[in-house]
């Protein structure tokens, strides 16, 4: 247990019982904090009003109290998202790895989230909300480093956030936990079950951490807990499907073309922003800008597809497996089989999410990464 | 997917141009195109003019979000078209019935081979004014098979399951439903034209989306794949619904039998109630679906004069 001076430091309600006297002359934040239950306000409008000039000289002093940890925070979209966030926020990082080219007003803690130090992170200062990136995806790790990793580590956190009250969790899972099926209906909605892990067990993991927030849900009704499922993340960032997206000739299995949602780094990250709003509760969908048949957006990211029938895609990529010449294991061949699209509708309505990036905006930053390359 | 083009073993081998796909697309392009224009003289209708007419609720980036794709069904209607006027003579009773909204078209099934959707999206197409472009609701182990889970979904055909047709209605669109699925198709010769048991599904849809019921009897479907028995353990182990035993693949004859078609359309049901309602009572109302099919399927066959004619 903690001592009672610091926990009760950290009540959310003591907190909130202070909002009516604070006066905040730059008033930049806290203003948006107080009118945004609703979710129609658009964060824009607010951040534009009261200071014209914020490009030059000093940045804004934060003006929120409490910081936003966000952990996994040297990936590419942590780094994208505190470099949103820490204009409004203070922002703690916790990585493994070094964060070189922070900012400057942003703590960064190289820990692995399994240690004690952890929990002094916790202690030490006032956090008002924890954004969880730090998911291992690596599928060359072995099953027991990513549970360790994925499921330990954020068991551990789960704990400190539950000892020390914070009032917000961003989780961002993914459309993978619902896995790409023969009969998946054409649009996922939120409830459909989560069957990613069926034919795939190195999906087991990000399952159980969905589910580990989803059971932390309903333990902890104070902490308002968030799951973001977007479909496939695609940008400047490195993982299977922009790499996938990359290749001058990608393999696409005979004979099926499904239609494939992506959605833009930078759109996840304004979700994540959005999430972090207080009111903002419950599991997400997250889309991009529209759908379109595989072999469309291969062509259109300047590939060409190479068809190769399923069991030989499947025989060959297990040996090049093997051979550690390709790191996609053969069951991910699923994906560009069958349809795993969402439905975002909530998070239109009730999160007021809207992709900013068009299709082609979106090809384009997947498509540099390989000229520059190159 | 391997990583870059070096290692990949025999990537030279693209500047053969032996998979390069671009010549077979352009041959199959001419040969559609030559097809669409022999269909459009001898149907005698502009058949681009009613795929142009087709409203269907396309994304942000243009496409159909369940993956219709006009370009390639203008091929699959002239090949539908000439089915349906010159090989099967579809007559057509009572279309300009179908209301103009969201609509469920409920059929019997049969003939092995869905072709009888075939004909049913045909005459929305190619007869009711203006036309309507119709979605079948198709088996889902259809999108576990190679390129014919490509080509339905680019044809506007859907997997079955309530959340797709749920979405489908909510946009005011049509779909064919046939409730006897896969037991109703793969039917031996013996039982034809008997409905089989219908499915609730599509009653519970009817009644939570407030979508009007179009009852079709389908004549003709029967007798263009005759089979006398199903091959059990080879359906089992081709994970298929059922093999049918055909007799006239003994002689060589893979095409259908060119069979009459006689499609009758019935007066829409507008049932009301709850969509969460016990199985019984929603039994009743599905019962009075299929006994209004049955009949009229029972008024065809006493109006036809024969098979073929």
């Amino acid at each position: 247990m903690p001592n009672p001076e610091t926990s009760d430091r950290h009540k959310p309600s003591a907190r909130r019982g202070r909002e009516p006297v604070r006066a905040r002359p730059s008033a930049r934040a806290p203003v948006a904090r107080g009118v945004f239950g609703d979710g129609a306000v658009p964060q824009k409008q607010v951040e534009q009003a009261p200071q014209p000039e914020p490009t030059t000289g000093k940045r804004p002093k934060p003006a929120t109290e409490g910081a936003v940890l966000v952990t996994g925070v040297c990936g590419r979209l942590g780094k994208l998202l505190v470099r949103e966030l820490h204009r409004t926020d203070r922002v703690v990082g916790v990585d493994r790895r070094p964060f070189a080219d922070r900012p400057k007003d942003i703590v960064h803690h190289q820990v692995d989230m399994r240690r004690k130090k952890m929990k002094d992170i916790f202690r030490g200062r006032d956090i008002r909300a924890v954004v969880h990136l730090g998911v291992l995806h690596d599928p060359r790790r072995s099953d027991r480093d990513r549970h360790s990793w994925n499921i330990v580590a954020f068991q551990k956190l789960l704990d400190y956030m539950a000892q020390y009250e914070v009032p917000k969790l961003v989780v961002l899972s993914g459309a993978n936990v619902y896995g790409p099926q023969a009969n998946n209906p054409q649009f996922l909605t939120e409830d459909a079950p989560l069957l990613g892990a069926q034919h795939f067990g190195g999906m087991r993991d990000l399952v159980e951490l969905d589910m580990l927030a989803q059971s932390f849900f309903w333990k902890h009704p104070n902490t308002e807990t968030v799951v973001l499922r977007p479909c496939h993340i695609v940008g400047r960032v490195h993982n299977a499907a922009s790499n996938y997206l990359r290749l001058e000739r990608p393999v696409q299995v005979m004979g099926f073309d499904p239609m494939m949602q992506l959605v833009h780094e930078k759109d996840v990250v304004h979700a994540i922003e959005l999430a972090l709003r207080p009111g903002v509760r419950g599991i997400f969908n997250i889309r991009g800008p529209g759908e379109m048949p595989l072999s469309h957006l291969i062509r259109k990211a300047g590939g060409r597809p190479r068809l190769v029938p399923s069991p030989l895609a499947k025989v060959a990529l297990d040996q090049l497996w093997k051979l550690r010449l390709s790191n996609f294991p053969s069951q991910e061949l699923d994906h560009l089989r069958y349809v795993c699209m969402v439905d975002d509708s909530r998070a239109r309505t009730e999160l007021g999410y809207e992709p900013a990036h068009s299709i082609d905006r979106v090809l384009r930053d997947v498509r540099r990464l390989r000229y520059q390359m190159a | 997917m391997a990583q870059g083009g070096s290692i990949v073993p025999f990537a030279g081998w693209r500047r053969l141009r032996l998979l390069g796909e671009s010549p077979v697309r352009q041959a199959l392009r001419s040969v559609g195109d030559r097809v669409v224009r022999l269909a459009e003289d001898v149907v005698g209708q502009d058949l681009d003019a009613r795929i142009a007419g087709i409203r269907t609720h396309l994304n942000e980036v243009g496409h159909d979000p369940f993956g219709f794709d006009p370009e390639t069904s203008r091929y699959a209607l002239a090949v539908a078209a000439l089915l349906h006027r010159r090989y099967f003579r579809t007559q057509v009773f009572g279309i300009n019935r179908v209301p103009q909204d969201r609509v469920l078209i409920v059929a019997n099934h049969s003939g092995q081979l869905p072709l009888d959707a075939v004909m049913i999206g045909s005459a929305m197409m190619l007869d009711a004014d203006p036309p309507r472009f119709p979605r079948s609701m198709v088996e889902t182990w259809t999108a576990e098979l190679p390129f014919i889970s490509t080509l339905y979904p680019r044809l506007g055909q859907v997997l079955g399951s309530p959340e797709n047709a749920r979405r489908l209605l909510r946009q005011e669109e049509s779909l064919i439903v046939f409730p006897e699925g896969a037991r109703g198709i793969s039917k031996t010769y013996d039982q034809r034209y008997q409905l089989t048991d219908f499915g609730l599904g599509f009653m519970r849809l009817a009644l939570e989306t407030g979508t009007p019921i179009v009852p079709v009897a389908v004549i003709g479907g029967e007798e263009q794949y005759p089979s006398i028995a199903d091959f059990k353990p080879l359906a089992r182990l081709l994970k298929m619904p059922a093999f049918p035993v055909m007799p006239q693949m003994f002689f060589g004859m893979i095409a259908p039998l060119p069979t009459k078609y006689r499609l009758y359309f019935g007066e829409p049901f507008r049932f009301k109630g709850d969509p969460d309602d016990d199985d019984s009572a929603i039994e009743e109302k599905v019962w009075l679906v299929k006994s209004t099919i049955q009949s009229m399927v029972n008024r065809g066959l006493r109006e036809r004069k024969g098979v073929f004619i």
